[in-house]
């Protein structure tokens, strides 16, 4: 647990330059096979581990997700458009950490701009990254990086991650560790490459709920910066929490091994005095991935307008006119997901469309808001699997068509389109492979969230 | 709608992407599954709701008019490659 290893450092029992460097060579070494990482900011750690003797995270070694600035680290958002790219500033979430004694070890990899749920949609020339428990395997994504490295390594980590439409949960359940999602708007937004403005958050991932509620603790504060940032709210937690499961994920379409896996654990809350029961969200199971995918896609493509070879990243001989010049750049770096993405979201912004396309999933948005708030009238929690299968096999990902990888994102949209905090807990293995469940809980509900997963710890 | 190589032709060009005729090819037919199975979005009766631009209610938050430092020119110009003078250099307007 990271408060021991925190408490070691500041008594002067463990050298934060001698640990450091260890763990350094383990990432690298990690990195060959599994490529979590994007960078591997030596020098920067080693200079930062000289100074680190005080703070909640003294000598704590932090992966960042690379969609996460880090200041004088490059940063690309796992796209090649910004490669070279060295952030002048730190994210706020990234400030609070290195505040608190944090070292920042490695920047992760990622789908690009976050446009995946298998990690596979990597950028022009980037790795893979590769599950931990299986190399033939998927370790989620978008914040695959984040999760495998979480996994893997052997000494006091965390990492920081980023969900839009589930890119925290996800890989966290592909890879067997915690992962939580904070309600939107909890922790700043500040030095965070936009994916969809009103569906990112950022968010840590760790070995153990009590590591998960650390960082929570020093990340999720009000910041001046970013306009959409609310901090905590302090609601009050929920003691014993009314499990509502959700009937629709224990039912055709789900892996039935992850269910039953899943459903160990609905035992082990009943037996623990939970009550539970079964609940349904229609709209939102219907209509939550055209909802979720048509404002993502919308928001991505204005996002992604600023990336056109001038003031940072990849850029080619200034020739011809800036509309011929800016097609240049952005043919030649975004990788085939991205320009996707771009399009559709291009054209359900257009004239004529718009309203069909875009305002319309603004409303359905509402209705689907609106069918969570009622349901959390009669239970707190909503539990199911985080994903529909077991982390796939890369051969089997590349036989799906777009359409069927964004159908994966059942589970999580909902709530990231809600705004809502989930968490996902290891819930075991099958055939050794890992299998999340998913809990979410009503805005602001982080500290009922940790306290539910910590009975189940 | 008809979803066709003219109109990701076009889309794309607004977006500055140059596609090359593969990408068109492989694009077309699936963004027509893409945008279909969108569509059924039309079934949710949205008459008398609003949309939602933030999943919570955020006030119009703004910071005190006051000034403060910002980045140095020799900082804001960092990561950018082409420039001139202390600016950036960009392509030809026309």
């Amino acid at each position: 647990m990271i408060s021991d290893f925190v408490k070691s450092v500041q008594q002067g029992k463990i050298d934060p330059v001698h640990h450091i460097r260890s763990a350094l060579e383990e990432v690298k070494n990690i990195n060959q096979q599994f490529h979590y990482c994007t960078t591997i900011p030596e020098q920067s750690a080693l200079a930062e581990s000289k100074e680190a003797k005080t703070g909640r995270l003294a000598g704590v070694a932090v992966s960042v997700k690379d969609c996460i600035c880090v200041k004088d680290i490059e940063s690309t958002a796992g796209s090649a458009i910004l490669k070279g790219y060295h952030p002048v500033m730190d994210a706020t979430a990234v400030q609070r950490l290195k505040d608190e004694g944090a070292i920042i070890i490695a920047k992760t990899a990622q789908d690009e701009f976050g446009f995946g749920s298998f990690a596979v949609n990597v950028g022009i020339g980037m790795e893979i990254p590769k599950n931990p428990v299986d190399p033939e395997r998927a370790c989620g994504g978008s914040s695959g990086g984040s999760a495998g490295l979480t996994r893997k390594v052997s000494f006091p980590h965390v990492s920081l991650a980023e969900s839009t439409g589930g890119s925290i949960v996800c890989p966290a359940s592909f890879c067997g560790v915690y992962g939580l999602c904070p309600t939107y708007g909890v922790v700043s937004r500040y030095g965070l490459m936009d994916y969809a403005n009103s569906l990112d958050k950022i968010g840590p991932m760790a070995t153990s709920v009590d590591d998960l509620k650390l960082v929570m603790d020093i990340i999720g504060h009000m910041d001046p910066r970013d306009s959409t940032c609310t901090g905590p709210q302090h609601a009050k937690v929920i003691q014993k929490p009314r499990i509502g499961l959700l009937k629709s994920s224990f039912a055709q379409g789900v892996d039935p091994k992850v269910q039953s896996a899943v459903r160990e654990f609905v035992e082990k809350l009943k037996r623990s005095g939970f009550s539970v029961s079964e609940v349904e969200l229609p709209l939102t199971e219907k209509y939550g991935i055209s909802c979720y995918y048509l404002i993502s896609m919308c928001e991505a493509s204005t996002n992604l307008a600023k990336f056109c070879g001038m003031r940072y990243g990849a850029h080619e001989p200034l020739d011809g006119n800036f509309n011929e010049y800016f097609s240049k750049v952005r043919s030649k770096y975004f990788n085939e997901e991205s320009k996707r993405r771009i399009i559709i979201g291009t054209f359900a912004r257009m004239a004529g469309y718009r309203d069909a396309y875009y305002l319309k999933a603004m409303r359905v948005r509402t209705k689907i808001i609106e069918e969570y708030k009622k349901i959390f009238t009669s239970v707190d929690i909503l539990l199911s699997p985080t994903m529909p299968i077991l982390p796939p096999r890369f051969a089997d990902i590349g036989n799906l068509s777009p359409l069927q990888q964004y159908m994966m994102d059942i589970m999580t949209v909902g709530p990231n389109l809600a705004g809502l905090p989930h968490l996902n807990i290891p819930a075991g293995s099958v055939e050794g492979l890992p299998v999340g469940m998913l809990l979410i809980a009503d805005h602001y509900q982080e500290q009922t969230l940790l306290a539910c997963a910590k009975v189940l710890e | 709608m008809e979803i066709n190589e003219e109109l990701v032709r076009k889309v794309a060009s607004l977006a500055r992407l140059n596609l090359t005729d593969e990408e068109v090819k492989k694009f077309t037919p699936q963004l027509k599954d893409i945008l279909n199975a969108f569509s059924h979005l039309d079934r949710v009766n949205t008459d008398n709701t609003d949309p939602s631009f933030q999943p919570i209610p955020i006030r119009n938050n703004t910071r005190h008019d006051e000034p403060h430092a910002s980045l140095s020119q020799e900082i804001a110009l960092k990561n950018a490659h082409h420039t001139k003078d202390g600016y950036i250099k960009g392509p030809r307007a026309v």
